[in-house]
């Protein structure tokens, strides 16, 4: 079995994002790091290797973006992955949803994976909907959020919860599903895991080398526009209490509290 | 003129609350527009009866296509939807909040070449054209989605859209037999809805202690239980801690749990994420105690307590007992 990871290098979670408003793109610069919901389909694709359920030949880790995410790739092959591929082309900057599950279907197409793997949702662009548009392409059975997986014969058993309460599916293989956080507990990688990873293979792919149609990428293609910026009616800031006195600060909670008729 | 085609789901003989949601909003943007709002179901022929279908009428869809199918998937209603949207020439399909819209809205993105935008809070219509209201960056900022696609695909925010019974209009009711893509068939329900965990009930409470992962164990718990006991409260969770096993599905608040509104609301060890935001913003008074000074619910409480939970909330829970026995 071949397992791909989609993985996406986002900016690091301690860093102010914002939006750049002459191009209505997310401002990417700044310290970057793996995407945290994707370590945890790494950890589910070496999970499922480890297990024993199933003989999986290789976990490649995937990419889209600027030179930069090969870091995310270099993550990704150092939690476990095999060997990246990293879909880098000007062309593509400014893909949206859309154009940007259009383009990694084709690069996965091409890899014929028997798994495909990705986070719910990244941390920049709070979307969860990159895994169903590459299901479709790839016109493959898709299941998003998903927080088990268990082999059985050649179908994966997910429960995930949706909007009644947990659901429990039979998703036949090849499929792509997405993981939430509370599927597994990721690994730290090694030392040597860290050092090795510049040595496992990476393989550039330019848009015209993974057969991606220009016409359907990029920021001039994308077929939904971000623009005109404004701030919400912000609400009134809230007071803050730094606990420094315990004593104090629950005094503070109940006299607040009581202001409010709330421990009536 | 463009005509609207929205996805109601349906579970146990009712349409879920954001569906009927979106079909309002469906209806009163159709009407701007000058157009129509349909609905399409999918489910079970016994799950769907005449009446059930006719009601989505009251909320303004004049005409309901109804789809044999498996529910609780979503690639069977993408094909359906695709192949209506291509029968009608609807420019729009919209989804009200929930899990399965954002499956349901992304494979159709795919299958129309269509523009999607998500997490949607306001639909406008400017120069005959739908634009979406998209607020990004934790909710600092709001963006304005235009659609450069035949189709635009607009995924609403869980509770963005309000559901109006306007009339006791009826809708016309059409079966429509679709012939589902292989891959769609190949996920197979084994069981749905399936609840984990005690049955409470924290929707009629007036307060609410809720604990997320920063409780750091199923035992943290205890603590807001006896806070919630002394302020004469409910105990919620996030869904992190849901998942993790360490607390009960039917306290669960945001995306796939509750939304709920009490009196007040105090949030122990949880970060404030958007998900979890959209289901108790409504809340009264939002009280936070969380060790990140940095933490996005800060942003939206009236009380904000930097500090460690598992010294704080002890200590809070006997001075309110010892105030309310003053």
């Amino acid at each position: 079995m071949k397992i791909c990871v989609l993985v996406k290098e986002v900016p690091d979670a301690a860093v102010e994002k914002r939006i750049n408003p002459s191009t209505g793109r997310l401002d990417r610069g700044g310290e970057k790091n793996l995407n945290p919901f994707d370590t945890h389909a790494i950890e589910a694709a070496m999970q499922l290797k480890e297990g024993g359920a199933v003989t999986v030949d290789e976990v490649v880790a995937v990419t889209m973006g600027p030179a930069s995410a090969v870091r995310a790739l270099h993550k990704a092959v150092s939690l476990g992955a095999d060997r990246s591929v990293h879909l880098s082309d000007a062309a593509l900057e400014g893909s949206d949803v859309n154009g940007t599950g259009y383009a990694l279907a084709q690069v996965l197409a091409a890899e014929a994976p028997d798994l495909v793997l990705l986070g719910q949702q990244s941390d920049d662009g709070e979307c969860y909907t990159i895994g169903a548009v590459v299901a479709d392409h790839l016109r493959m059975p898709s299941l998003t959020q998903v927080i088990r997986i268990d082999v059985e014969d050649k179908a994966l058993r997910c429960e995930r919860q949706a909007e009644y309460g947990y659901d429990t599916v039979i998703v036949e293989l090849p499929a792509v599903i997405s993981v939430g956080d509370a599927i597994n507990e990721p690994r730290y990688p090694s030392l040597k895991a860290i050092m090795g990873a510049k040595k496992k293979p990476l393989e550039t792919k330019a848009a015209v080398d993974a057969g991606i149609a220009p016409e359907r990428v990029g920021y001039e293609h994308a077929r939904a526009h971000c623009a005109d910026f404004t701030a919400p009616a912000a609400k009134e800031a809230g007071r803050i209490i730094e606990d420094e006195d315990t004593a104090q600060t629950v005094d503070q909670i109940v006299a607040w509290l009581d202001e409010r008729k709330l421990l009536a | 003129m463009m005509s609207i085609l929205v996805y109601a789901l349906h579970h146990e003989g009712a349409f879920n609350k954001n569906s009927l949601g979106a079909v309002t909003e469906g209806a009163r943007l159709a009407v701007e527009l000058g157009g129509e709002c349909h609905a399409l179901v999918l489910g079970e022929p016994a799950a769907l009866g005449d009446e059930l279908c006719d009601s989505l009428g009251g909320h303004g869809a004049t005409r309901v296509f109804r789809v044999e199918g498996p529910e609780g998937l979503a690639q069977p209603v993408v094909d359906a939807m695709a192949q209506v949207i291509r029968e009608q020439g609807h420019g729009c399909a919209l989804f009200g909040g929930g899990l399965l819209g954002f499956e349901i809205g992304a494979g159709l993105t795919a299958r129309l070449d269509a523009g999607v935008c998500m997490e949607v809070t306001g639909v406008r219509v400017q120069d005959g054209k739908l634009v979406a209201e998209r607020p990004i960056l934790q909710d600092s900022s709001v963006s304005d989605v235009h659609f450069r696609s035949d189709v635009g695909v607009i995924i609403g925010r869980l509770n963005a859209f309000e559901p109006k019974a306007a009339s006791d209009a009826t809708a016309t009711v059409e079966d429509v037999s679709v012939e589902f893509a292989p891959h769609s068939l190949k996920a197979r329900m084994v069981s749905r809805g399936e609840q984990r965990g005690a049955d409470v009930n924290i929707e009629d409470a007036d307060i609410l202690v809720a604990g997320g992962r920063g409780l750091g164990k199923a035992e943290g718990f205890d603590a807001l239980e006896d806070l919630a006991g002394v302020l004469g409260g409910a105990v919620a969770a996030t869904r992190a801690v849901v998942d993790a096993g360490w607390y009960s599905y039917a306290a669960q608040i945001g995306q796939t749990g509750k939304t709920v509104s009490p009196k007040l609301y105090l949030a122990a060890g949880i970060s404030g994420a958007i998900q979890h935001k959209v289901g108790m913003q409504g809340s009264e008074h939002i009280v936070a105690i969380n060790k990140d000074a940095n933490a996005p619910i800060f942003e939206f409480s009236d009380l904000g307590v930097v500090g460690d939970l598992n010294k704080i909330v002890p200590k809070l829970t006997e001075a309110v007992k010892a105030r309310k026995g003053a």
